[in-house]
């Protein structure tokens, strides 16, 4: 697949369709797959990657490469088209200016996971057929795909693209996974035990700002916690419930617009389940307003920012939300 | 640094009695930046005006704290009062301490510290405040009427009277309204049609008003004095301009067995039809549920014999569009249905009917030609009872909680006119009160009584049980002799509660005119404003603001007229200055803003912005239309970076009331 993947690239790069290519490169260790851009076919033999922990979502690179001059290729998983989409009903990205080529993606997995599983010290990985197989220091070892997957891909929301210019590999079909276990989960506790449950999660954060700085949907110019005049910048620093509350009102920015691509979880050095509060957000929304997944289309409204006769009230999203 | 006069009104004792002022003043006169603090009486009076005009003027006042009633009482006179000593009006800030302080506080020393803390929010904002200029925009001199009857007819006809363009909008295929069902009008028992069909004609021959029949209002965008509004002309398969309302078509056509619906479905019509003699416009509609031609092509008859070669299978509905400076509802009412009052076997017995239905059935335009006759056997009935109160002032959740307001009257009259007409019927009337304030309706009500021996009964109807012998068996309790009553009767008649048209609440979306609980409109003040919406340009007009008889509807119809007459005599409206705004340098021009925007009031535009490094970036950014943003400030909240902002309501000043609320 990454030879593929690179021969189409020398090409598009070769016949002057694109200028330069968003991919990834392998960082310090092999795990460490970093999004990087390449000019040259030389650039791609030499660093371009494609590989089991290629999770890296590129859609939100765009924002700024399509505003960059030229025209960019970008290779997106089916989970990133969502982003993508999301991106261009928000007209953050450039359309003429990207070229999107869909890659297929049996689920990505990473570092984290393969630790938990007990495996250390990895030194490259690849996919044969249902089961990854890992080199380490220590010899190789075969786990079972379904296993070794990131959190995030046990919930895939399906191989299919939403969006491309040419695809790479077979299309595959939506699936429709229990994305909301956990969220009922938290739902069915007491008010008073998801506060402890949050406080305790929450109170790990560093405010590092990867998973606004990763988020597909924190695009703004300015975000909010870094202006000075919006009176929050500060308030989040105050005390650590202020801190916490970051997070909240991160929620409430993307609620209606976050695509549930996990990113925010994957990036958090942490390890803070932050994809559960997006998850509830949508869950609502799917209650409140029908079935509705943020990114399925690139134009139209978003259950929170449309309104229909048949809305339901404030105060059932109130009393559904989950009060006591 | 602002100079910050604080003024706190007693509203006689409507503050003072729950809230020490004096201290509310002293606490508030150490709050920085005020230089001047005083309590009187009554803020809005000359006296208290002049007590703020002179402290401005003496004390060099920036910005003004009132506090008083709620700034939709008094906002405007301070407002003025300000502009008057030449302080820009927007630089005057209301704590509201009587609505939402005193009147709901019976503690002094609470309502006291909640006046102050509202007075420190308020100072706290008038600091972030910045002189407005308002803007002003043109008026549209045309009115739009939603809804052709007696209501919309009589503003119509105000309007019009005043020399301005109105067009009516009704969704039946003849303005007229419930009127043009009723038989005869209490107190004084004229017939409805000769006082009604009068002022149809009227309608039709006034040059000024132009009359949208069989056609609902789709779409409204603008604000005051500049609405822009898509009527949908339903497709009647007739052309107006050709039918001459001769009725041939309603003789010959072959399909007879649809509904009446005029007549409430006590009768039948054909699939074209007139609806009664005196539609304005008397123009021929073809049922298209009925119609032969129209579901399966085979028939054609109408356009057979219509001379005037009217007949237009293949019309389609039309999309109008127009603008109008001002908008009046008057959807008026219905009365509601009955199937969660099983009790009066209103489903099972033809007998058993609703009071609007007995209007048909006395009236000689009815399906019984004026004689009234059971429905089950078209015989005479001897015995009649009618149920007052069906579904009004009902707290059990089947029907309405409100009085329908109109039912004594009309049930005084149907006892009374049945009595005069036939003398060997027994009438009975049952009662939770009977309330009759209205000029001569309670002389009205006592006819019935004493000249009439209509039986009125104290008590409720427990169960209506139709028998085999045709009669109705009517079990009830008359509460004053404290007996469980049986009455043998031949019909039953229920006055029904009345309940807001069901176009009302879309229509209201669409406006965004407000309602209460009920779906009736509300008013921009229940006494002052009462023919208002809070919506500038809206009006009301009958029944949809409330149950209403026809003299009291009539008198609100011109009334709102006047209102209309009022804002379109002027040439232009001063805006409100409190719109939105966008900061380019935060704008992701991400769209959300433009897509919750109910007023169409902001567009994008590309915008070329100079980066670090002497670099040029393109960026699409949000622009907002002062004249048609009229400051709701959905956008402000949809903004993901806050790069939104309401002027005179920012979010910095919202955050500082907050903070000065919460120290």
């Amino acid at each position: 697949m990454q030879s593929q993947l690179i021969e189409r690239a020398k090409a598009l790069l070769a016949d002057g369709t694109v200028d330069r290519v968003l991919g990834w490169k392998a960082g310090e260790f092999a795990y460490d797959m970093t999004p990087a851009l390449f000019s040259s076919a030389q650039e791609l033999d030499e660093g371009f990657a494609y590989d089991a922990f290629c999770g890296a979502n590129l859609s939100k690179y765009l924002v700024k490469e399509s505003r960059k001059g030229g025209r960019v290729l970008a290779f997106l998983k089916p989970c990133d088209t969502y982003s993508m989409n999301q991106l261009l009903k928000e007209h953050r990205i450039l359309r003429e200016n990207v070229y999107l080529i869909g890659v297929p993606c049996q689920g990505k997995t990473d570092v984290e996971t393969l630790r938990a599983l007990g495996i250390t010290s990895i030194t490259a990985a690849r996919q044969e057929g249902e089961d990854l197989v890992v080199e380490t220091l220590y010899g190789q070892r075969r786990i079972p795909l379904a296993e070794a997957m990131a959190e995030r891909c046990k919930a895939c929301k399906g191989k299919k693209h939403m969006i491309y210019d040419e695809r790479i590999g077979e299309e595959g079909e939506l699936e429709n996974p229990d994305r909301f276990g956990q969220v009922a989960a938290l739902e069915a506790m007491s008010s008073e035990e998801r506060f402890a449950f949050w406080r305790g999660e929450l109170s790990r954060c560093i405010r590092c700002n990867a998973c606004r700085n990763v988020c597909p949907a924190c695009t703004c110019e300015q975000c909010v916690f870094d202006n000075p005049a919006s009176g929050v910048d500060n308030k989040a620093a105050a005390t650590s419930f202020e801190e916490n509350m970051f997070h909240i009102i991160r929620a409430f920015h993307v609620a209606g617009r976050c695509t549930d691509c996990g990113e925010c979880s994957r990036v958090c050095p942490q390890r803070i389940p932050l994809h559960l509060l997006n998850r509830k957000f949508i869950k609502d929304i799917n209650t409140f307003y029908g079935e509705y997944q943020a990114g399925e289309e690139a134009e139209g409204r978003t259950p929170l920012t449309a309104y229909t006769e048949g809305d339901v009230e404030p105060s059932v999203v109130y009393t559904k939300g989950g009060n006591d | 640094m602002q100079r910050i006069g604080v003024f706190v009104c007693w509203c006689g004792s409507n503050i003072a009695a729950t809230v020490d002022v004096e201290a509310v003043a002293e606490a508030l006169s150490h709050e920085p930046g005020v230089v001047f603090s005083a309590n009187y009486q009554y803020m809005c009076s000359e006296a208290g005006q002049n007590l703020i005009k002179d402290a401005i003027r003496d004390h060099q006042l920036t910005g003004v704290v009132i506090c008083s009633c709620s700034p939709r009482m008094h906002e405007q006179t301070f407002r003025k009062t300000a502009a008057a000593a030449g302080l820009n009006p927007y630089m005057v800030e209301i704590a509201n301490i009587r609505e939402q302080c005193s009147w709901i506080h019976k503690d002094k020393a609470a309502g006291t510290e909640k006046a102050i803390i509202l007075g420190r929010a308020a100072v706290a904002k008038v600091h972030l405040n910045a002189p407005l200029v308002a803007g002003e925009s043109p008026v549209t001199k045309r009115a739009l009427v939603i809804g052709g009857g007696i209501a919309g007819i009589q503003t119509a006809l105000d309007i019009a009277d005043a020399g301005f363009e109105v067009d009516i909008v009704e969704k039946e295929p003849t303005i007229g309204g419930k009127m043009t069902q009723l038989d005869k009008t209490f107190p004084t028992l004229d017939c409805a049609a000769c006082i009604l069909t009068p002022k149809m004609v009227d309608c039709a021959q006034d040059e000024r008003i132009h009359i949208y029949a069989y056609s609902e209002v789709e779409k409204v965008e603008g604000f005051v004095g500049n609405f822009t509004v898509t009527i949908k002309k339903k497709a009647r398969f007739v052309d107006e301009t050709k039918c001459t309302g001769c009725g041939l078509c309603t003789e010959k056509c072959p399909q007879k067995k649809v509904p009446n619906l005029f007549n409430l479905g006590l009768d039948t019509r054909r699939a074209i039809y007139i609806p009664f003699a005196q539609a304005v416009p008397k123009v021929a509609t073809i049922d298209a549920d009925y119609c032969n031609m129209l579901k399966n092509g085979k028939c054609g008859v109408c356009a057979k014999v219509c001379t005037a070669g009217a007949i237009d299978y293949k019309q389609t509905d039309q999309h109008i569009e127009e603008k109008y400076g001002a908008i009046v509802v008057a959807t008026g009412y219905n009365p509601i249905k009955l199937d969660s009052f099983e009790e009066y076997a209103y489903a099972q017995s033809p007998d058993v009917v609703t009071s609007l239905e007995f209007e048909r059935l006395t009236n000689a335009a009815g399906p019984t030609g004026g004689t009234l006759l059971r429905p089950s056997d078209g015989k005479h009935p001897h015995t009649i009872v009618f149920v007052q109160c069906v579904g009004s002032r009902d707290t059990s959740g089947c029907g309405k909680p409100y009085c329908s307001k109109i039912c004594c009257m009309y049930t005084a009259k149907h006892a009374m006119l049945t009595r005069d007409k036939y003398p060997d019927t027994e009438v009975y009337v049952f009662y939770i009160d009977v309330r009759t304030p209205g000029k001569n309706f309670d002389e009205f009500y006592r006819r019935a009584v004493e000249e009439y021996g209509v039986h009125y009964i104290k008590g409720m109807v427990g169960k209506v049980a139709p028998q085999a012998d045709g009669t109705l068996m009517v079990q009830a309790s008359d509460l004053i002799s404290n007996e469980q009553l049986h009455i043998s009767a031949d019909m039953v008649v229920l006055a029904a509660a009345i309940e807001p048209d069901k176009s009302a609440r879309p229509l209201a979306t669409m406006l965004t005119a407000s309602m209460d609980t009920n779906d009736f409109f509300t008013e921009a003040h229940p006494k002052l404003r009462p023919v208002e919406s809070p919506t500038a340009g809206i009006f009301l007009s009958g029944a949809c603001q409330g149950p209403k008889d026809i003299p009291e509807t009539v008198a609100q119809a011109g009334a709102a007229a006047s209102k209309v007459i009022g804002l379109l005599s002027k040439n232009k409206l001063t805006g409100n200055p409190c719109v939105a705004r966008s900061d380019e340098m935060l704008c992701n021009g991400c769209s959300s803003c433009e897509k919750v925007c109910p007023y169409g009031a902001i567009s994008y535009e590309d915008k070329e912005f100079r980066m670090p490094n002497r670099t040029v970036a393109i960026r699409r950014v949000a622009k907002v239309n002062p004249a048609v943003c009229q400051g709701c400030g959905a956008c402000t909240v949809a903004c993901p970076s806050g790069a939104m902002d309401l002027l005179g309501f920012s979010n910095r000043q919202i955050m500082a009331e907050v903070d000065a609320i919460c120290k």
